[in-house]
């Protein structure tokens, strides 16, 4: 029973799917060492994801700490760093409710259908040279698929809590997920077109400067698009703490809780990772052999960094005005960008279709000044206009009282 | 132009990680207390008191309960009460310091601690044993004299019964009790001791 | 579909209850209910004395304690025929208009809280207010039930080391304040948010009684310490910040402009104080207004016009102590204020309009 791994598998770049394929190969049959080695990763996959997303929550909560000049929790161990694992206790100790007329079995599947698809997206991200679990030649589609199906989950809940306030948090998310789901996906066809293919390592193998400065727009627009499908600040109008919804987690509490929280935690890691890779150059670096990994890791901490920042600085946009930002404003920039890419490839592209340095760096000459000035300027058309106010007339007002008026 | 607003905000949110944090960490550190801090525990001179009980009546939440008897003495030195039972309610009171206020004696002054939690409520009143017994830092609050001596409760050592009044410790002696003498320099105590 | 936004909430700043009735996200019907909070302040002060209500001042509006001393004061005095000397005036200005600046604190902190900023602001405002608080524990001994003041004046005059501690804070919030005006001020998301939002017209306001900086957001430039200036006013030189459409933004910018105001009352009241007494001397502990005598001493406090109705009958106790307390008369336009606006605008308004349960059920 000797088997090995065939060289036309798209697992076979994977080093380690590889050794256990093969070692496994050597006791049992191929299709159970197939399934050994293939859980074997997962199963690290999932915990990455898990303990990321509660590594990502102390991170967040004293950074947060940070930004307001005040200390975050440091009380639990050193620097406070088994808070996560105070916060699971408390919460596994808390009594498991499912309300009254809510529908049991899709409440109870709510937390699952949320974590599966976020721990589904990790599989075809590189996280060191050439180390992904699956080379999928469409990994760009798979992320953009796969990320979407978070919301069912999310409407899931909103439906079967039998509360009209989680209803309401819950459409309101689906209404913010479509309306951004549009212009991500516009953003990244540019991405794609300059590295030619989906597969997520053939876009980091092909970012000799990191896309960050190509494609700025790009990157504007996709941060604000999955900050949106997030439910993070400026737009978490789902799970608004200071309305009086509470969102569409509204009757969860314990496990349930605990584990739709991580999703959302787990959800930010993961995207940041993916924007990672796809416009600051994923593993690239000084002795990206053996540092593949350490680089990838401090690009990611670094958008995690971004996401927590805007999230301590800007108060909540209303819903009116959310749809605005992204049919208004997110679309036709991303729109823009997708056509003078398109211009800009096919005149600077050689015969087999690629792209070398120099036209990289002409790119970026065009596209960073054109993206500043964009941005600045379409601003206003999300702007409602407040000229329909009455101007003030005869106000009865005390003479001689020094005065200063707004402007 | 349009943006230029929000950026300048996320400079301000950068520069203030930049800063010391604000935050005191107690137990192990302590917000600084200053000498007119309306404290907890009551510092009480029983040298001092005669059983007035203005303290008692001038309380907004009559917090206070004051039983005196006549003293042997009455006659002869003083018009000092014997005081029996003196209790200060520590639930209720609101440290307002209007007891302090009324004392025509400088013998009850306010403590400088907040750290007086018990677990029981009988716990939380105090008798005439403990206010006898407790360490005497009083605070500064309405007592000017104390405060002129630059007197710091946190940092200072106990006061005793002569050092902290208005007037010269043997007063009684000489003036009418209840009159309020206006600063006056302590001295040392006189040889003729009570 | 009516909803109940219960006593317990975390953004009505306090117990309040309001009863709303939506169509959608709109609201078409609001129905507020009072009284969680009420104490009885206004009997009980019919049972302590004249001195011994001025710790139940301090509770009504327990952000801005020192002003409800300085209305109940100034009643009493006005019982009493009696005024404070001079270095007792400037006290009472200087610390009222430092109590102004820590309510208003509280307010725009909240107020950028309710947006949604996630506590940023409000950090930032609450430190800048700790500082207050701890020049207050210099002053009189405790931070926010403050009793400072007498009627007579203050009931004490400052230690020696809180002149340099104040005019330090007075540097350090210049710079934290002009920081925070440049994370607000300016903000797209908050303008957007807040322009145009629940518009008080200026008939509007005056009928509906709201006074304080809610009116003055409105347009009408009255403030009481212009109109009938008490303590030291009337030799300070401040402004009135006015507002243009009455929105939620005039509100907020108001009392942003209102704090950079009494600072330089503050500063005002540093240069020109000099040595003397605090407090009449010769008061007894127990006062004894005349018979019949009648006073109303009314100050322009943080949320509007604070006054307090005395009635005198001979004895040690006030007979009548009404309270004109500004947060449940600016009530009033609750229902210009939110009806037509949808749920997240209405949390927003409630907190531009900063009320205080403490004071409106007393």
């Amino acid at each position: 029973m000797n088997c090995q791994l065939a060289s036309d598998s798209i697992f076979y770049q994977n080093a380690l799917y590889r050794f256990i394929y093969d070692t496994a190969g050597t006791l049992v049959p191929c299709s159970f060492s197939h399934v050994i080695a293939g859980l074997t990763i997962m199963l690290m996959l999932v915990n990455s994801v898990l303990l990321g997303a509660a590594l990502v929550t102390w991170l967040e909560r004293r950074l947060l700490g940070r930004l307001h000049n005040r200390i975050g929790p440091n009380r639990w161990g050193p620097f406070g760093l088994l808070q996560p694992i105070a916060d699971l206790v408390k919460l596994i100790t808390k009594e498991d409710l499912v309300p009254s007329g809510a529908d049991r079995i899709i409440f109870t599947a709510v937390p699952l259908v949320m974590m599966v698809p976020l721990v589904l997206m990790t599989a075809v991200i590189p996280f060191a040279q050439d180390t992904m679990l699956a080379d999928l030649n469409i990994g760009v589609l798979f992320i953009l698929a796969v990320s979407s199906a978070t919301t069912i989950g999310i409407f899931m809940a909103g439906w079967s809590s039998n509360n009209r306030y989680a209803l309401f948090g819950a459409a309101r998310s689906v209404a913010v997920l479509i309306s951004y789901e549009v212009p991500v996906v516009i953003s990244l066809l540019g991405v794609v077109m300059i590295s030619g293919s989906m597969s997520l390592n053939d876009i980091v193998h092909a970012q000799s400067i990191p896309f960050l400065l190509v494609q700025p727009i790009a990157l504007f627009v996709f941060v604000t698009g999955m900050s949106a499908e997030l439910n993070r600040t400026p737009f978490d109008i789902a799970e608004a703490e200071s309305e009086i919804i509470a969102g569409y987690h509204t009757e969860y509490s314990g496990i349930k809780f605990a584990l739709i929280f991580a999703t959302e935690t787990g959800a930010m890691l993961v995207v940041s990772a993916v924007i990672a890779t796809l416009f600051l150059g994923g593993w690239n670096g000084p002795l990206e052999d053996f540092l593949g990994w350490f680089w990838f890791l401090l690009k990611t901490l670094a958008i995690i960094f971004v996401f927590i920042w805007v999230r301590a600085t800007y108060p909540r946009l209303r819903l009116d005005q959310i749809m605005a930002l992204s049919w208004k404003f997110l679309l036709p920039l991303s729109l823009i960008n997708l056509a003078i890419t398109a211009v800009e490839v096919f005149l600077l592209r050689d015969a087999s279709g690629h792209l070398s340095l120099a036209d990289l760096w002409i790119m970026a000459a065009i596209n960073i000044p054109m993206a500043i000035l964009l941005i600045l300027l379409m601003g206003g058309l999300f702007q409602k206009k407040i000229n329909s106010l009455p101007v003030r007339t005869e106000t009865p007002m005390v003479p001689g009282v020094p005065t200063i008026e707004v402007k | 132009m349009y943006g230029l607003g929000m950026a300048r905000g996320l400079l301000v949110t950068l520069k203030n990680m930049t800063k010391k944090p604000f935050t005191i960490q107690y137990p192990e550190e302590r917000v600084k207390q200053h000498p007119r801090f309306r404290g907890e525990e009551f510092v009480w001179y029983e040298e001092r008191c005669t059983g007035c009980a203005s303290c008692a009546k001038y309380c907004p939440l009559g917090i206070i309960k004051i039983v005196t008897s006549p003293s042997e003495s009455a006659p002869k030195e003083g018009d000092k009460y014997k005081l029996e039972v003196f209790d200060i309610e520590l639930q209720r009171c609101m440290f307002c310091g209007l007891c302090v206020e009324a004392c025509p004696y400088d013998c009850l002054f306010m403590g400088s601690g907040f750290e007086q939690g018990r677990y029981s409520r009988e716990d939380m009143v105090i008798h005439v044993e403990d206010l006898r017994n407790s360490a005497k830092n009083p605070s500064t609050f309405y007592r000017p004299q104390l405060e002129q001596s630059g007197y710091d409760p946190r940092g200072g050592r106990p006061l005793s019964w002569r050092e902290v009044g208005r007037e010269k410790w043997d007063w009684h002696k000489r003036e009418k009790a209840g009159l309020r003498l206006i600063e006056t320099d302590i001295d040392s105590p006189s040889e003729e001791s009570r | 579909m009516t909803v109940n936004v219960g006593p317990q909430h975390p953004s009505t700043h306090g117990v309040f209850r309001l009863r709303i009735t939506f169509d959608g996200e709109e609201i078409v019907e609001v129905e507020p209910i009072l009284g969680y909070l009420h104490r009885g302040s206004e009997k009980l002060a019919e049972e302590r004395n004249y001195v011994q209500v001025v710790t139940l001042t301090d509770r009504m509006d327990y952000t801005s304690s020192m002003i409800n001393n300085q209305a109940y004061c100034l009643a009493v005095e006005q019982l009493l025929g009696i005024t404070p000397p001079k270095r007792g005036k400037y006290l009472r200005t200087l610390v009222a208009e430092l109590q102004r600046i820590a309510s208003h604190l509280i307010a725009v902190g909240f107020f950028i809280q309710e947006l949604g900023a996630f506590g940023t602001p409000l950090m930032y405002s609450f430190r800048s207010r700790e500082r207050i608080l701890d020049l207050f524990e210099m002053l009189c001994g405790a931070r926010v039930t403050v009793s400072y003041m007498r009627p007579g004046g203050v009931f004490a005059d400052t230690p020696n080391d809180f002149w340099p501690a104040l005019e330090a804070f007075l540097d350090d919030f210049a710079v934290e304040f002009e920081e925070m005006e440049h994370l607000l001020m300016e903000n797209e998301i908050l303008t957007a948010r807040t322009r145009g939002v629940s518009p008080i017209s200026p008939d509007l306001a005056i009928n509906c009684s709201v006074s304080g900086p809610v009116l003055r957001a409105s347009g009408v430039n009255w403030d009481w310490r212009k109109m009938s200036p008490y303590d030291a006013y009337d030799e300070m030189e401040f402004d009135i910040p006015i507002g243009r459409n009455g929105d939620n933004y005039d509100r907020f910018w108001v009392r942003m402009q209102e704090i950079k105001q009494s600072m330089r009352i503050v500063r005002q009241c540093i240069d020109i104080i000099e040595p003397g007494p605090v407090r009449i001397a010769d008061l007894p502990l127990v006062l004894r207004p005349e018979v019949g005598v009648e006073a109303y001493g009314r100050v322009e406090a943080s949320k509007g016009e604070l006054a307090f109705y005395l009635v005198s009958d001979g004895g040690v106790a006030p007979y009548r102590c009404k309270v004109r307390a500004p947060s449940l008369i600016n009530l009033t336009i609750t229902e210009h204020l939110l009806v037509g606006w949808t749920l997240p605008d209405m949390i927003v308004s409630l907190g531009s309009v900063d009320i205080n349960m403490g004071e409106v059920d007393r």
